[in-house]
């Protein structure tokens, strides 16, 4: 368990000190005022791409020792769309994704106790009405 | 006495990141989650809580062994560590600061936000429990929260789980999803924030 613990560590020092949780490097983003936060998730998908085609090429094994399989995702476009489009006006609005709240919550930031519960909450409330909703 | 070497890494890795040290950091981080046999996903903590809080007695959506998330869980705490850390011990020369653009500040200052470059705090003033019993930072907080707990379970993950572990395996699914990020973010920050921010001050 410690080295999620260590993976977790990580991903907080990283966002936090690339200034991703900043609300204002959100505000920029979204402006197309900088190349800052794109280069941040441009070149965690190359670098990504590069590493699951290695896996791919390498049938790499986990640490269990079965194969890394990534599973495809259901191919509709609904759920995607509207869903992406929900989570992308809370992600400007409160300036935080769900990895940047955590780590502002680390920060000192105990305000975001409130968005942790509010984001349960619209969790919540999907499961509820997950089955009245397009897919 | 603490060898002068290690005060010196210190004090470069206190100073703000580029965007290539980041970025690349972001993959491994996913590659090794990969390696420990779990795919990068942290909205999916907020279903995980749910669950632990009993919530699969009222809905089947919530009816899972959550302890099996317990990885993830830990992530998260991690990430709540690594923001202690960050925040408090590895401090840049100039402070905790978002070097943002010319033009973001002019834009912010059109926003009424008051502030000069690179004098841009890191987090904004309304990230405080005193604004959250104000309309606007209860709609901030607790608004933004609601949509991106609920947005992120109906597209199926974040930014962590769509942007970077999807499309780094080539997801079409995901790009849609993306597409629909920047969409909704781009209707927040250009219609919605000239109504909300004028009278914050």
């Amino acid at each position: 368990m410690s080295r999620y613990i260590l993976i977790g560590m990580l991903l907080g020092f990283t966002l936090y000190k690339s200034e991703a949780v900043s609300w204002f490097r959100i505000y920029e983003m979204f402006h197309f005022q900088n190349f800052h936060m794109f280069g941040i998730i441009g070149s965690a998908i190359v670098v990504g791409i590069l590493l699951v085609q290695m896996i791919k090429m390498m049938e790499m094994k986990n640490v269990e020792g079965k194969k890394i399989e990534i599973r495809d995702k259901n191919k509709t476009i609904y759920r995607y769309l509207i869903g992406g489009f929900i989570f992308g006006l809370g992600w400007a609005l409160a300036g935080a994704c769900p990895a940047p709240m955590f780590i502002l919550l680390g920060a000192g930031y105990t305000v975001f106790i409130v968005y942790l519960l509010a984001a349960m909450t619209g969790t919540f409330v999907y499961g509820m009405l997950r089955k009245r909703i397009p897919h | 006495m603490v060898p002068e070497f290690l005060l010196h890494l210190k004090e470069i890795i206190s100073q703000p990141w580029p965007w290539y040290v980041s970025g690349p950091l972001l993959a491994i981080l996913m590659f090794l989650l990969l390696y420990l046999g779990h795919e990068f996903g942290i909205s999916e903590n907020f279903r995980i809580m749910c669950a632990a809080d009993g919530a699969g007695e009222i809905n089947e959506f919530f009816k899972f062994d959550w302890v099996s998330g317990g990885w993830n869980l830990m992530v998260a705490l991690g990430a709540v560590f690594g923001g202690y850390l960050a925040a408090h011990y590895f401090i840049p020369v100039d402070g905790n600061i978002a070097h943002v653009s010319q033009a973001t500040v002019n834009s912010l200052n059109e926003l009424g936000f008051n502030v000069e470059k690179d004098k841009v705090p890191l987090v904004p003033y309304f990230y405080d429990w005193q604004y959250l019993f104000t309309w606007r930072g209860l709609l901030i907080i607790a608004g933004g929260g609601f949509l991106v707990g609920f947005g992120a379970r109906y597209a199926g993950g974040c930014t962590s789980g769509h942007a970077i572990s999807g499309l780094s395996a080539l997801q079409l699914p995901s790009l849609i999803a993306v597409i629909g990020f920047f969409m909704g973010g781009l209707f927040m920050t250009w219609l919605i924030f000239p109504l909300i921010f004028p009278w914050i001050h």
